[in-house]
This record gives structure tokens, C-alpha cells and sequence, in this order.
């Protein structure tokens, strides 16, 4: 068992540091602490990847255990496999999120199931990062947010920080899972600068409460937590107390956390940039509902990225949840109920 | 230098032999003069053995499906020279890739027959332990396989460990994306890794020239920088020298190497499939005039290797064999339920841990009716 895993491992003095920052700082602590641990993909090696998440390990740690591969995305997931049937712990890349399509069959038909498929004489643990997202002004196949595929697939773990100290542990703490992992790197993010804490916030599967607040819960993850935290304040204003969560980790899902918060409030917005529809935001307002019916005050919330593919760059901000759609959302949730009925016509009509 | 043209041997020494390389031609008969190349007559004795067993063992399961025992069998006959002769060839230290055609080659490498036919009995998936037995789980979706062997045998590799990794796959599989990126990617990383493809001329009802212009499989391999290999794969004896061969060039860091052995699906696709659809009799009788097991058979009586008495107590040892299998699959498998949400993670999730209680629940609710019901009857 790693150091992280049995949660005797701290991080001394890692100061400040962007998400990308952080992100190659775990990498590197983990191929330090511990020699199956190797990091391939396209363009990791002497580059250090196209966001510089990678910059410096070949150097470091040599093209053995951190090099590029072919440009190939099932190849390189089918043999982090095979490597890690071995006993080795991959951690691969994909480049953009559009491109992990290509892995899509080894990531649903063997990563996830090989575990179950052998009843558990394989493990598999394999981390995927993968940069996700919107907001850099991407043209199409960079901005994808495909976490509803990964999270409808059992068998795999997904996770995504939405602050850079949460990178560095998340990241530590994917590489100790077992488990194959799912890492979205909310890319948008990546050069957000914060303290890096000395301990994980939180276990791996956990949600966090960013903030607390009494009126409603604003649910989110990755990139949408700053916004969420940005919504809560310009909510103060207006005397609303919104409570931020954090899920962090989508799949396991959180239920105890996010349960407890809306239970709390009575009112609820789900908050993701990946269209609605079958969004995971579905699944959270399904749960939040069957777990929470009679404490909520009104029908759950959710801002979400359009039903349309991706937006070029220049239409992305109309796609993009912003605070103003989260604080419209918040109003909608029925805080004054003096408010008049519909009039026109009608059933009664 | 952008392009290092100088690598590797020349793009000719990579190219297959205009015609299949064979050592005991379908008639029986060593092709070199006084048996060169061949296997050790020990060996040769072996490859009798198994095939037969494997045959036995492929016409047991292919009854047990009709009986209704298994699911699904896809047959191995006519394929058995592939798949005895690869896993002759192999090491113990050696790991399999396997697809779900390839059956006879798991119980020749020494697997519990009931472990193989796990899958298509259908009381789990893989039935085996594939650390056990260096093997990896039978695999369904074609060509995916070929990445988890390159993976295996580069972290081997790089453990220093001379293990080399095969991969089985069909001659449909070659059209597949994973098949490039695993040949390409076994080429660059100088993997120690055998590709066998048992091109037996047919993806279920297609025909290999509906997939593919190249004037052989083998002549694949020079693209990636690798040696293809073309060879009869109804001669075991040719089998187990040509993957010998992989094998050791993979061993001692000759990286990769491609080999397609001709030979032919006897049985249908699976016991659903109607092969009549799409191929003609005569072409079946053909490649039986090529089979497998009689034409070592004969070269073995003609080189008094073997005699009937040494036939008929193979005979009797698979008879036997599919005699134990028989009484095993007759028997009810034992199934637990709540084992299907053991494995989906290394520690079920709490969400897991609710379902598989609320299935418990279930079953034990449906259990109490089914005594209630026993009792009323007991007592009406």
C-alpha cells in the first residue's frame, strides 16, 4: 500500500501552484514513491504534453518510465492493460477529450470489466487523464465533457478536481486506487494558482462542501466550482446563503454528502458544462429527488451546457453555464410564493 | 536524421515466402529430405496427442451445446495443428492471449475444460485463473487482445524477464484498428511478441478477400518493420517451428514478429450459424483432405514413431477425458448472485453494497413464498 492510500503522507511545503502545476507535481511525487508507477502517451515525453502537465519527468525519471507513444488512444489504453496485468500502474494520456473516442471500446469492454470478467484475479490499476472541457477558446474536439459515457460504464472510477490542491491529492490518490480511474482535468482550470494543503481534503470517493450556506445547494464539479463559488457570492448580495458541493468523485457517487446538504437547504441547482440531456446532472437530480423528496421546497434546478455539439469558440460562451444562468436558476426555486399564478388561458379555460 | 532508414534488416528479409512454409505436407510426407526442421520426434508425438485430445474435446463441447449445456461453441476443428502447435511452442513463463475460438489451445496448455467452457456455459465469465496459467481471459471483441499482449510484453521487458507474449487472432481480426495499432506499436517498442493470425478463410460468413487486397497476411508485417511469416497452419510440426522461432527472436530482443498460418474452419461460425449460406461442400472436403490429425498421424506410422496400440490409448485417454468433462457439465453449476457485485470494483461501493442487499432481500422473499407455498400444499 502507498503512502497516500494508508493516508500517512504529506506533502511538505509545496507552496502555490497552478492546477497543471500541481498535477505534474503528484505525477512526480508518485513516480518518486514508487517505481511501477510509469507515464506515457502523445507527446508526454520530451515536451511535456501539450498543457505541460508532464514537463520535466522523461528528464527526471527517464524515457523508460515516462515516454511518448505512438499516436495511437486504443493503443495506448490497451497496452496500459496489459502493463498493468503485469503489475506495473499506468498513468496515460489523452490528449483532448475528443480523443479518447478511439479508446472508447479497451476502456468499456476490458478496462472496466476485466476485474469483474476474471472475478477479480486482475486488477487494473490505470489512471486516464484526460483534459476536458470548454473555455479556452478550443476549436471543435478540444472542449468536450464526455463524463456521462464514463460514469454509465460500472467498473471504472471518475474523478475531477476543481482547485489545484485538490489536483495534487486527487491525482495521488487516483494513482493509489486499484481501481481504473477516470481523471478529467478541467483544462480551463489548469492555470489557477492556489496553496497546495498539506493533507487531502477529503478520502478519494468523497464530496466536499466548498461553502456552507442555508438556502440552497449549488451542485457542481471541475471547472464549474469556481463559477459555482462566484455564484454563491453574487447570491450574498442578495441575501440567498448558497452552499457550494464539490462531488470531486462522480462515480462512486457521494450520495451521503450531497443528500445531507439539500436536506439541509431544501433547495437544489445541479450545475455541469456537458449537455443536459442524459447529462449526469440527470442522474444527480434523480437521486437528490428519491432521497429528498420532502425536504425539498422546489423542483431541483439544472444549468447545463446546451443540447447542441460543442460551439465553435466564438459562440462557446452562449454554451458555457455562467453565473448569471446559476443565479436565474436560484431564483426560479420558488422563495417567494406570493408570486400570482399564470394567467391567459388555461385548463379551466 | 528524421527518418532512420537504416534500422533493421531490409525490407525483403521481412517479406513472407512466396508459398506456405510446410515441414509434413497434407499426403503425410516431410517436405525436406529426411525430415529437416523437424521438431524432435518427442515433440512430434505430443502434437499427436493433443490434437486428438483437443479434437475429442472440441466434439464433446460442440454435443453439450446442443444438449443445451452451453450457450454457444464456436468449433476449433480443422484449426487444431494452430492451436496445439502454438502452446507446444510456448514457455511456462510465456503468456497466451487467447480469443474465444480458442479452446482446444486452453485445455492443451493444460486448463480445466470446465474452466474454459465457464464462458460459454455461462455461470461467469472467465472461468480460469489467468496468473495461473499465464493466460489471459478468452477474448469476444476481435483484435483487443492484440494490445494487452503488446502492453504485457513490454512490462516484462522493462522487468527485465525474457516472458514473451502471444496473441491469437482471425484473419477477420486483421481489418480491425487495434490489430494496426498493436503491430505498430509491438514494432516500435520492439516488444517480445508473436501474432498468430489462423487465417481459416472466413470472419463468420465472409470470405478473407472481402477483407483485405494484400496479397497475403503476412506480407503485413514488412509495413510494420517486422517479419511475416507464412505458413501451412494445418502442420503442427510447422506451427510449433514457426512460433519456436517468434518465440525466440522475441526472447533475445528481435522484437516482434507477424505469422499467418493457413488453415479452416470446419464447423460453422458457431452451432447458430448456417455455413451452408456461404461456402460450397467441396471446398469443406478439400481442406478435410488437408486435415490436421491424420496427416501427422500418417507421417508418424510411416516413420514408425507410432503404432495402433499407442493410437488407441490416446483414443482411450480422450475418451475418457470427455467422459469426465460430460459427467461435469451435466452437473447444475452453482451460481451466487450476490457475486455479481463482488468483482465490479476492488471493494464494492456503498451503492453496490445496497443493491446486492436489496437482491438478497428479494431472493430470500421469493425463497419464504416458495416454502409457504410448500407448506399449503403439504397441508391441503
Amino acid at each position: 500500500m502507498t503512502a497516500v492510500a494508508d493516508g500517512t503522507e504529506t506533502a511538505q511545503e509545496l507552496g502555490s501552484l497552478t492546477m497543471a502545476g500541481a498535477l505534474n507535481r503528484a505525477l512526480a511525487d508518485e513516480l518518486r514513491a514508487d517505481e511501477r508507477v510509469l507515464v506515457y502517451g502523445e507527446d508526454v515525453g520530451p515536451l511535456g504534453g501539450v498543457f505541460r502537465v508532464t514537463d520535466g519527468l522523461a528528464a527526471e525519471f527517464g524515457d523508460r518510465r515516462v515516454f511518448d507513444s505512438p499516436l495511437a488512444e486504443s493503443g495506448i489504453v490497451g497496452t496500459a492493460i496489459g502493463m498493468a496485468m503485469h503489475g506495473l500502474r499506468p498513468v496515460v494520456e489523452m490528449q483532448f477529450d475528443a480523443f479518447s473516442y478511439p479508446a472508447f471500446e479497451q476502456i468499456v469492454s476490458h478496462l472496466a470489466k476485466l476485474h469483474n470478467r476474471s472475478r477479480g484475479r486482475i486488477t487494473l490499476p490505470v489512471v486516464i487523464r484526460v483534459p476536458y472541457g470548454g473555455g479556452i477558446g478550443g476549436v471543435e474536439h478540444h472542449c468536450d465533457s464526455s463524463e456521462a459515457y464514463w460514469v454509465a460504464t460500472p467498473g471504472l472510477k471518475v474523478v475531477t478536481p476543481g482547485t489545484a490542491s485538490d489536483a495534487y491529492w486527487l491525482m495521488r490518490q487516483a494513482i493509489a486506487s486499484d481501481d481504473p480511474v477516470i481523471f478529467l482535468e478541467p483544462k480551463r482550470r489548469y492555470w489557477a494558482k492556489e496553496e497546495i494543503a498539506a493533507e487531502p481534503a477529503a478520502p478519494f470517493s468523497q464530496a466536499l462542501v466548498r461553502r456552507t450556506g442555508s438556502d440552497v445547494t449549488l451542485i457542481g464539479y471541475g471547472s464549474m466550482v469556481p463559477t459555482l463559488l462566484e455564484a454563491a457570492d453574487a447570491a450574498a448580495q442578495e441575501r440567498i446563503s448558497a452552499e457550494v458541493v464539490d462531488l470531486r468523485s462522480l462515480s462512486p457517487f457521494d450520495d451521503k454528502t450531497v443528500v445531507a446538504s439539500v436536506r439541509r437547504t431544501g433547495r437544489a441547482v445541479v450545475v455541469h458544462e456537458a449537455s443536459g440531456f442524459a447529462g449526469f446532472g440527470a442522474e444527480i437530480v434523480a437521486r437528490l429527488t428519491e432521497q429528498c423528496f420532502h425536504q425539498l421546497h422546489a423542483p431541483i434546478g439544472r444549468v447545463t451546457g446546451f443540447d447542441i455539439p460543442y460551439p465553435p469558440p466564438m459562440l462557446e460562451k452562449h454554451h458555457l453555464p455562467s453565473v448569471d444562468r446559476i443565479l436565474d436558476a436560484v431564483d426560479r426555486l420558488q422563495f417567494d410564493d406570493t408570486v400570482a399564478l399564470p394567467t391567459g388561458p388555461g385548463n379551466d379555460a | 536524421m528524421i527518418v532512420d532508414t537504416s534500422a533493421g534488416p531490409g525490407s525483403d528479409a521481412l517479406l513472407p515466402t512466396s508459398t506456405p512454409r510446410c515441414l509434413i505436407d497434407a499426403d503425410g510426407r516431410p517436405t525436406a529430405a529426411e525430415g529437416a526442421g523437424l521438431p524432435d520426434a518427442e515433440v512430434l508425438l505430443e502434437l499427436f496427442r493433443l490434437m486428438s485430445l483437443g479434437r475429442r474435446f472440441d466434439s464433446q463441447a460442440t454435443a453439450l451445446t446442443k444438449q443445451g449445456r452451453l450457450a454457444v461453441y464456436p468449433s476449433a476443428r480443422g484449426q487444431e495443428a494452430c492451436q496445439v502447435g502454438v502452446v507446444t511452442a510456448m514457455a511456462q513463463r510465456d503468456w497466451l492471449f487467447p480469443t474465444y475460438r480458442d479452446s482446444v489451445a486452453l485445455v492443451s496448455r493444460g486448463i480445466n475444460p470446465v474452466e474454459v467452457l465457464t464462458l460459454l456455459r455461462g455461470d461467469w465469465h472467465c472461468g480460469y485463473d489467468p496468473y495461473l496459467h499465464r493466460t489471459g481471459p478468452q477474448c469476444t471483441p476481435l483484435a483487443t487482445n492484440t494490445l494487452h499482449a503488446v502492453g504485457l510484453a513490454h512490462a516484462a521487458r522493462l522487468a527485465g524477464e525474457d516472458t514473451v507474449a502471444v496473441v491469437l487472432l482471425g484473419d477477420g481480426a486483421t481489418s480491425e484498428g487495434d490489430t494496426h495499432e498493436a503491430l505498430n506499436i509491438a514494432a516500435v517498442w520492439q516488444a517480445p511478441v508473436v501474432f498468430l493470425v489462423q487465417n481459416n478463410g472466413y470472419a463468420i460468413s465472409v470470405p478473407l478477400a472481402k477483407q483485405t487486397r494484400a496479397r497475403t497476411l503476412a506480407h503485413k508485417g514488412v509495413g510494420y518493420g517486422m517479419p511475416g511469416v507464412l505458413i501451412d497452419g494445418n502442420d503442427a510440426a510447422m506451427v510449433h517451428v514457426a512460433v519456436s522461432e517468434a518465440i525466440e527472436r522475441g526472447r533475445s530482443g528481435g522484437g516482434p514478429t507477424l505469422i499467418e498460418a493457413l488453415t479452416y474452419r470446419i464447423e460453422a461460425h458457431t452451432n447458430a450459424d448456417d455455413a451452408t449460406r456461404y461456402r460450397q461442400e467441396a471446398e469443406v472436403a478439400s481442406w478435410l483432405a488437408r486435415d490436421p490429425l491424420s496427416r501427422l498421424q500418417t507421417y508418424l506410422q510411416d516413420d514408425g514413431l507410432l503404432d495402433e496400440a499407442a493410437i488407441a490409448e490416446i483414443a482411450e485417454e480422450a475418451e475418457a477425458r470427455a467422459g469426465r468433462l460430460r459427467a461435469a457439465m451435466n452437473a447444475d453449476p452453482v451460481t451466487d448472485p450476490a457475486e455479481l457485485f463482488a468483482h465490479v470494483y476492488t471493494e464494492p461501493t456503498a451503492a453496490l453494497r445496497r443493491q446486492a442487499a436489496n437482491l438478497a432481500d428479494e431472493l430470500a422473499g421469493e425463497l419464504a413464498d416458495d416454502l409457504a407455498e410448500e407448506v399449503s400444499e403439504g397441508a391441503s
